[in-house]
């Protein structure tokens, strides 16, 4: 009997435990589908249309809606939109360059200054690390209003800082523009236009917020590496430089290249610091793919424009996440090599 | 799956950042006197830079000056409150309180941390513990809005919110869109859009996926013997989570609440974007309407004091989390 009735048991409680997960998924599921999943199809419908301002008081419904095709996106690719300074190429280059260049300044940085910190007898250690941990807590869209601020033209800390160095000399007191100025200071730096000051002020006040974390990150891999690794080298002959190279670099690979990864996907889509330092200016020069979004739905209102241009955002960002997934897995079964 | 490795391997980096044994102690080498005190002016240099803005700040709310500064000061003259004063009193030209603009910020920053992580928690354990036909496909379903930046969904959850409106038809009526509409034009009562609950609800599409993905990994770092253990014991999956895996996760729910919080007291874009009516705006679009060229009447002092009162409560989360903290941004590494 017992043989029996078993196997119609687990057949139902088989049954149960097949649909348990899905109750557990179904309130999260109910309210993406709803907020997340219908406006990403909503979106790409949208991106087909001329949707605009007028459209608002009637929606999807408005008579003079029209399907465009794929107006919007060629109009996006090609310079067809009827707004100034935006070539698609141009801001895509300087989004990836704005991503990079921010990228190979903290992650070095932050490991020479966990290096550093690292050192054997060095004085005051505790009260350096809590203070270099500070930018990590201000939050990023405070510290790009303050550096805005130390930016200004009249006013700011940077043009005094500068005036009163120059100052020793008997120089006049500096007025740079650092926000405004559209002459580039160098003009042959990127093939697809050159960098106006603002990118160089940017990337200071970035700098300032970058670089802690990456230390934090390497200090905690520095902390795992064994010291007799350093004293047989040392017994070895090995100079302090061949150590750093030969020791510190490698190991601390494993653990850099992802804080790297993520550094870069969220410098590629810095919008609140963007935003707040300099809202994409002088004449669109320091604008990233999120905040030119942004103007789209925002001061332009042109809602179908702005939908392609989401989609178009979707699918450079699933490029730049295979890609970086891509590093770091080859670097993951490099470590475990 | 990667992800929860690395939450296990960062945690506490922060901690440790802090606590580790600096006496150098542990070795017999000293370090000599000339590189001591050529790494003390390196380190000093670079504390120095990373006051410079944090103390030209709090000078500047400390200071009663209310006109701009002329010349550089990074260490204060006097301590003044009146900056923070005038600012709890009056924050901006627009007729709206310090205390309505904090009580803006703290009801969505709470609101959307509460409901998006009640609403991941058993998605997140589904993915966690079970094993089912569709668990890769539905997996995917919810990393895909991970990968699109916050920006990216905010035109159609703009349009959906604004289709949501009631008008006063008049004679007592009241339509609802876009279910009803007046016969002729009425007078608009209640925008989605407009409203901090639509600005809620266009949050939490974003929050959502990424609580979902967060603490499914912190689920991972649960040992399962314990569950085991219960269902050995006649529990049903129902008692393991509530009685188990709950109280378990508990602390990392926290964190995750904490995590969210701080994220959406910073969020600027999507309100900016809503919200039209001044009582309604937030403490991060009143610092942004403090800066900038139009705001030449703003006195620096006040504005300072203003960045101050915005950053306070992150910071003292992330000091009183400071352990958690690192392991979950890595974690959330995938979100811009």
């Amino acid at each position: 009997m017992a043989a029996r009735t078993a196997p119609v048991e687990t057949k139902r409680t088989k049954r149960q435990r097949a649909i348990l997960p899905y109750l557990y998924l179904l309130p999260a599921f109910l309210v993406m589908s709803v907020i997340t999943f219908y406006p990403l199809i909503y979106q790409v419908i949208l991106s087909f249309t001329n949707f605009e301002t007028k459209h608002l008081m009637l929606g999807m419904s408005s008579p003079d809606l029209e399907n465009v095709g794929l107006k919007n996106y060629v109009d996006i690719i090609t310079g067809g939109l009827p707004v100034q300074n935006f070539e698609f190429f141009r801001v895509l280059v300087y989004n990836i360059w704005w991503a990079v260049s921010n990228v190979a300044l903290h992650v070095p940085a932050g490991v020479v200054i966990a290096v550093l910190l690292n050192v054997r007898g060095l004085w005051f250690k505790k009260i350096y690390r809590a203070i270099y941990i500070l930018p990590v807590v201000v939050p990023p869209l405070v510290v790009a209003t303050v550096w805005r601020n130390i930016f200004d033209e009249q006013y700011g800390a940077m043009n005094q800082v500068l005036t009163a160095f120059v100052g020793l000399f008997g120089g006049d007191p500096v007025r740079i523009r650092w926000l405004f100025e559209y002459v580039p200071p160098i003009s042959w730096l990127l093939p697809t236009g050159a960098l106006p000051l603002a990118y160089y002020a940017m990337m200071i006040a970035n700098f300032w917020l970058g670089w802690p974390f990456m230390t934090l990150v390497a200090t905690g891999a520095l902390q795992s590496i064994p010291s007799d690794l350093y004293e047989a080298a040392a017994i070895d002959g090995a100079s302090n430089a061949q150590q750093f190279w030969r020791i510190t670099v490698p190991l601390l690979r494993p653990a850099m290249v992802p804080a790297a990864v993520y550094g870069f996907t969220l410098s590629f889509n810095l919008f609140n610091f963007v935003y707040f330092m300099t809202g994409g200016g002088p004449a669109r020069s320091t604008e990233i793919l999120v905040t030119f979004a942004y103007d789209l739905v925002r001061n332009l209102r042109l809602y179908g424009v702005a939908a392609a241009f989401a989609v178009i955002i979707f699918f450079v960002a699933l490029t730049v996440f295979l890609v970086t997934n891509r590093i770091t897995r080859a670097t993951e079964s490099y470590a475990e090599a | 799956m990667t992800s929860a490795v690395q939450t296990s391997k960062k945690k506490n980096i922060f901690m440790r950042f802090l606590t580790m044994n600096t006496s150098g102690e542990a070795s017999g080498r000293e370090l000599p006197l000339w590189r001591q005190l050529l790494l003390q002016l390196l380190t000093l240099l670079i504390a120095a830079a990373v006051m410079f803005p944090i103390m030209y700040v709090i000078t500047m709310s400390l200071s009663s000056v209310s006109t701009r500064p002329s010349s550089l000061e990074l260490f204060p003259k006097e301590i003044s409150l009146d900056a923070f004063k005038q600012v709890l009193d009056r924050p901006t030209a627009n007729p709206v309180t310090f205390w309505e603009l904090l009580k803006n910020s703290f009801l969505l920053s709470f609101g959307v941390g509460l409901a998006a992580l009640l609403v991941a928690v058993t998605a997140a354990y589904a993915f966690s513990r079970f094993n089912f036909k569709l668990r890769q496909i539905l997996m995917i379903l919810v990393f895909i809005p991970l990968l699109m930046p916050a920006i990216g969904l905010m035109t159609p959850l703009f349009l959906m919110m604004n289709s949501f409106r009631i008008f006063d038809c008049g004679s007592g009526m009241i339509a609802i869109q876009p279910f009803l509409s007046c016969a002729s034009t009425g007078k608009l009562l209640f925008n989605l859009r407009d409203s901090l609950l639509g600005v809620g609800i266009a949050m939490i599409s974003g929050a959502l996926p990424f609580a979902v993905w967060n603490l499914k990994g912190y689920l991972d770092t649960i040992p399962k013997e314990l569950e085991e253990a219960a269902a050995i014991d006649g529990a049903d999956s129902n008692q393991v989570f509530f009685r188990i895996v709950l109280p378990l996760a508990a602390p990392q729910l926290a964190v995750t609440f904490f995590l969210g919080f701080i994220g959406h007291w910073q969020e600027f874009a999507m309100p900016w974007l809503f919200l039209t009516k001044p009582e309604s705006y937030t403490l991060a679009m009143t610092l942004y309407n403090m800066t900038g060229q139009y705001a030449n009447a703003i006195p620096w002092n006040r504005f300072s004091a203003m960045a101050i009162i915005v950053a306070a409560p992150v910071a003292v989360i992330y000091i009183a989390l400071q352990k958690q903290i690192v392991g979950g941004l890595t974690l959330g590494g995938v979100k811009g």
